[in-house]
Formats: structure tokens, C-alpha cells, sequence
């Protein structure tokens, strides 16, 4: 029903490499349309709800590893996703999630960075 | 003979320590994955990519197939003893297979469904080697006006298989679509809805889609479900079946694995449709229907053999003609390409190794998964008491390396991030993933037969009318598009999906 995040894509295609984009678009509008229209004319059940706690925290924790992974390092980056994750759950356990994070540290770098030889920086001054 | 002769080549592929070592590991992360609910084979296969780099490409590709099966095999096994599906293609398996444990008969039913599960993979093995070449070669006779037909059928059936409202499956399918486009036209080297973000113009990876909408939506949607496990902690013994549970169960395993192994041909299925409708065929040919949902051993059988043979059959489309029939496969393919494959009826002919090896392998691999798994349950059973919250950071972290392990690029992971918002949203609105990704893979192969196919017919668009094979594949399309628009199908395959 809120298809409508496809809209505001629809024509800023070119001629030229934006025929198929336009036909596509195009047919993706009308759909659009024709759901929202059902939306409005039958009478459905609402959409669920959302549970934000969860949703934020998990890609925020993700987004931030992503941040922190080339500017602070794998170690670094690892604490941060998983005390942040971590958070999105209910029951939170300090020393728990501690020692998740060390050991998952541990076993990345020994697989990714010993193991694979992935060119990761592992902490923040390995530049 | 030359059947023989090429299984027996696949067979020595297959065979080296190195490949066996990998189709262990394979099998054994698939099943590790399939026990534990929340972790699916396709954010388990996109976690592991990275591990591949450094194989060989058949390796690469026996060991991701391994994953793909194992899970299958395990997903059984939590249904089976928790009443909790650990693969979305065990949900049915539920339904009996618990009550069975709970009437004590859980080693009768684990036996059954190994054992089913491994008829099916031997047959279907055996229909892939025997179907998949004769098709290739059919294959390599299409024009691009053939196929983009071929796709537009393909994607025509994912939509009418699809769960759900065929509106919204079709809108995701658009999507999809769209999405795929991103980044450098092919042709005129124009970058395309890319915003100026150089990331971008080499379109995005769909990797990144796919643990965005799989592997990140999936956690956040598990750490608000917060389900309950009861584990059956009576410990598991007959692992074998009486002689009556044997000729009870084995004309269902046939009938699911026949079933299984049509509908995981067809695009848009594979493992998960086939065990549902195998469990609705099962109850209504069965004579003693009314056992059903207390504990029937065909309930299990039947969906168990069928979600193997389903699983296997559906590498046939990618092996000879480049379309994936489900993600799993999209990401198959993206594998391939990873490993400078072009997927496509020519690897049948140039890479024998690759394709018999892969195929001797699915064998060796459904062998292996008897052997083992029947002796691991215990283990597997402890292992679902791992809580959740240890395993979900883990989740996202792995996922969060395996997206920067592609290219070394951080954006990714924020792109991959933004996909996990979209996935969660379109989780809220019951739209279902599966048909944007085959949008996805397929929309810029597509695009480019749609141009080639104009082009060489000067721009005159009836070349997809006067080609014989283009014309048939659009003709079924419409008719299968008419089908589901009747009232009758459409509460019928609603009625499949219901169970």
C-alpha cells in the first residue's frame, strides 16, 4: 500500500539507455496505483506494527561497524556492533555481551585476518 | 554410455580429497543452519562467500550447493523435535512430524525423513544428469528474442507461485527490476539513477541486496517475534522405521519426490513450494487422511523428499540456461560470476568438470548428510539452545564482513543496511522478498536481450511474435497469467499455501 516509495524513480530516466527503465517504471506506477486504489477500496487489515527499538538499534549497530570498521579498525568495530545490537534485545547482560564480543573478535581475526589474509585494518593505527 | 562416462568424470571431480573436504563442510553448515531457526541457507551462503575466494570455482560452487541441501536436511530436524521450523520449507513437516515425537515415535520420524530426503536427492541427481544437457543444448539455439521471453515467462511464473497477493508479487517484481538497472548502462556507458555516488555506478551487488533483506530483516524480525522454544528432551532412540511405517512412508516419499522434482524446475519454486504441495497432495490421495496433523508418517515423508528433490532440481534451470529459479540460485549465479563463470548452457559443454562435478557431488553430498546426520542429532538438538542473543550479533557481524569483504568498501555495508530497513518494511506490508530478487538478477539480462533482440530486427518489436520459440514461451505466460486470474486456481493455490 505504500508503494509508493517507487514514485519519485519513475521518469528522471534519459532517452536512449532510459527506455527500459521508463517502460518498467512505468508499469511499476500503475501498479502502484492499483494497489493503493485496493487499499482504499477494500477494506483490509493494517499493516503491523512496527517495533522501532529493535529495527534502529540493529542497523544503527551495523551502520556504525561499517564507520568505525576502516577508521578504528576490525577490534573496535566488532565491540561496537555487538554492545549495540546487543542493546535491541529486551534482557541486556553486560558481561555477556562482553565476552561474546572478545571471543568473536578472537575467532574473526584468527579466520579473516590469520586464516583468509583479508586486508581488513585490524586497529586503529594499523595505517 | 556417455551418461556414464560423464558421471564417472563428475565422480573424480567429486571425489578429491580437497572437493569432499568442502562438500562436508558444506553439508554440515547447511545442516548447522537449517537446525537453528532465524538463520536462512541464502544469508549463510552470502556469509560464506568471501570464504571462497581463494577455492577453485568448482569447489566454490560444491560447497554453497552443499549448504543449500544440508539445510533441507537439518530444518527437519528442528521441526521434528521442537515443533519449530528451522528452514521455511520444514513448516509443514511440523505439523506431523512433532506429533509423532510427541507420541514417542521422533526416531521414526527423523529416520523417515533422512532417508526419504536421500531417495530424493539420488533421483533427483539422477534427473539433473540426465535432463540438463539435452536442454542445454536446446538452450543454445535461443536467440535473445527467445530469451527474454524465456525470461518473461520465468518471472510470469514466479509471480503466480509466489505467496501472497500476485499484485504485490508483481509490484516487487518491477521493483526488483528497477533496482537491478542501477549503475552503467551496457550499452551507451551512461550511469543510470546513481545520484552521483561513484559507489554506485557499477550498479549494486547482489550480495549486499540479499543480506540486507535476508540476513539483516530476518534478525530484527526474530528480536520481535521472541518465540518460545519447548525442546523434547526425551532422548531419541529406534532410529529406524517398523516394517508397516516402511510401506506406509514409501509410496509418499515417490509421490513427493516426483512432485518435488516438477515444481523445482519451475521458476519462482523450489524447496519451500514443493514441500507444501506435496503435504496437500499427500492428504488428499492418502488413505488414511484423517491421521493427518496427529502424526501421519506420510506428512513427513512426502514434504521431506519433496523439499530435497525440489532444492536439487532447481539447479537445473541455472545450469543450462543462466536463469535462477529462486534467489538461492540468483546467488548461485553470482557466485559464478565471482569466479569469472558465465553461467549459461555453455558451461555444460565447455566446463564438463564443473557441471558433472557439481552434479557427482550433489550425490556424494545427500550420502554424506545419511551417514552423518542421523548419529549428530544429539548435538544438533544442544546447539538449539544456544540463545538468540548470542547468535544474532554474531549474525550481523559476519554479514557485516562478508559486505566489505567483497570490495573493500564501506558504503556497501550502509547500502546493505538501507535494504534491511526496505526488507523490514516490506515484511510490515506482506510483500514477499523472493520475487524482487529474481527482479533483481534477472532485470538487467532482460534489458540487454530486449535491445539486442530490437536491434537486430531493426526495432520492429514482432520479432517476439514471429519467432516460434519466443512466441510459445509468451503464449504459455499469457496462459498462466489467465489461469490465475480465474477465481477457482486463485483460491486454490491460496488453499496450498493456507496448510
Amino acid at each position: 500500500m505504500v508503494m509508493a516509495q517507487a514514485y519519485p524513480f519513475g521518469n528522471s530516466a534519459r532517452m536512449g539507455p532510459g527506455y527500459f527503465p521508463t517502460l518498467i517504471s512505468g508499469l511499476l506506477i500503475t501498479l502502484g496505483v492499483l494497489v493503493a486504489l485496493r487499499g482504499v477500496v477494500v477494506e483490509g487489515h493494517k499493516p503491523g506494527n512496527f517495533h522501532f527499538r529493535p529495527l534502529f538499534l540493529v542497523l544503527a549497530s551495523v551502520v556504525l561497524f561499517g564507520f568505525a570498521l576502516e577508521r578504528l579498525g576490525l577490534m573496535i568495530a566488532i565491540f561496537t556492533l555487538v554492545v549495540l545490537a546487543s542493546l535491541g534485545e529486551n534482557e541486556f547482560r553486560k558481561r555477556e555481551v562482553l565476552i561474546l564480543a572478545s571471543i568473536l573478535a578472537m575467532g574473526s581475526f584468527l579466520v579473516f585476518i590469520y586464516g583468509l589474509r583479508l586486508q581488513i585494518p585490524v586497529w586503529p593505527l594499523s595505517y | 554410455m556417455d551418461l556414464l562416462n560423464n558421471i564417472g568424470l563428475g565422480l573424480g571431480v567429486a571425489l578429491t580429497p580437497i572437493n569432499l573436504a568442502y562438500c562436508f563442510i558444506g553439508v554440515l553448515v547447511g545442516t548447522l543452519v537449517g537446525v537453528l531457526p532465524g538463520l536462512g541457507p541464502l544469508a549463510t551462503m552470502a556469509m560464506l562467500l568471501p570464504l571462497t575466494f581463494n577455492l577453485a570455482p568448482v569447489t566454490a560452487l560444491i560447497m554453497l550447493a552443499g549448504i543449500y541441501y544440508g539445510a533441507q536436511y537439518g530444518g527437519s530436524t528442528t521441526a521434528i523435535l521442537v515443533n519449530l521450523p528451522g528452514e521455511s520449507s520444514s513448516v509443514v513437516t511440523c505439523l506431523d512430524g512433532y506429533q509423532m515425537a510427541r507420541q514417542g515415535r521422533a526416531g521414526a520420524a527423523l529416520a523417515v525423513a533422512a532417508l526419504g530426503s536421500f531417495f530424493a536427492g539420488t533421483f533427483a541427481t539422477m534427473v539433473i544428469a540426465g535432463f540438463a544437457p539435452p536442454l542445454a543444448e536446446v538452450a543454445l539455439k535461443f536467440g535473445p528474442a527467445a530469451y527474454f521471453s524465456l525470461m518473461v515467462l520465468g518471472l510470469v511464473s514466479a509471480v503466480i507461485l509466489a505467496a501472497g497477493s500476485l499484485l504485490k508479487a508483481f509490484s516487487m517484481i518491477l521493483l526488483g527490476i528497477l533496482l537491478g538497472l542501477v549503475g552503467t548502462d551496457v550499452n551507451s556507458g551512461m550511469a543510470r539513477f546513481t545520484f552521483n555516488i561513484s559507489a554506485l555506478s557499477d550498479g549494486i551487488g547482489f550480495v549486499i541486496v540479499a543480506m540486507g533483506v535476508f540476513g539483516f530483516t530476518e534478525v530484527i524480525v526474530n528480536l520481535e517475534l521472541k518465540a518460545k522454544r519447548e525442546i523434547l528432551t526425551k532422548k531419541v532412540k529406534n532410529l529406524w522405521l517398523t516394517k508397516s511405517e516402511f510401506k506406509a512412508a514409501a509410496p509418499a516419499v515417490l509421490r513427493g519426490t516426483l512432485l518435488g522434482c516438477m515444481l523445482g524446475i519451475l521458476p519462482g519454486g523450489g524447496a519451500l513450494l514443493s514441500s507444501f504441495a506435496a503435504y496437500t497432495l499427500e492428504k488428499k490421495v492418502s488413505k488414511n487422511y484423517a491421521q493427518f496433523g496427529r502424526g501421519a508418517i506420510e506428512g513427513v515423508a512426502a514434504p521431506e523428499s519433496a523439499n530435497n528433490a525440489g532444492a536439487q532440481t532447481s539447479f537445473i534451470p541455472l545450469l543450462t540456461l543462466g536463469i535462477p529459479s529462486n534467489p538461492v540460485m540468483a546467488l548461485m549465479i553470482g557466485a559464478m560470476m565471482i569466479h569469472n563463470i558465465q553461467p549459461g548452457p555453455q558451461i555444460v559443454i565447455n566446463q564438463p568438470e564443473l557441471f558433472w562435478g557439481m552434479i557427482a557431488s550433489m550425490w556424494v553430498g545427500n550420502l554424506m548428510l545419511v551417514i552423518f546426520n542421523l548419529p549428530l542429532i544429539g548435538i544438533w538438538v544442544k546447539l538449539l539452545s544456544v540463545p538468540y542473543r548470542l547468535l544474532f550479533p554474531s549474525i550481523l557481524l559476519f554479514c557485516g564482513i562478508g559486505i566489505y569483504s567483497l570490495s573493500y568498501n564501506t558504503f556497501d555495508i550502509y547500502i546493505a543496511a538501507l535494504f534491511g530497513l526496505l526488507g523490514y518494511i516490506f515484511v510490515k506490508l506482506e510483500c514477499e522478498p523472493a520475487p524482487l530478487m529474481l527482479g533483481f538478477i534477472l532485470g538487467p539480462m532482460l534489458e540487454e536481450n530486449l535491445r539486442r533482440a530490437l536491434l537486430l530486427s531493426r526495432g520492429d518489436p514482432t520479432i517476439f511474435v514471429t519467432n516460434p520459440i519466443s512466441a510459445g514461451m509468451l503464449i504459455v505466460a499469457a496462459i498462466l497469467l489467465g489461469i490465475v486470474i480465474v477465481p477457482v486456481v486463485r483460491k486454490k493455490r491460496e488453499d496450498v499455501f493456507v496448510e
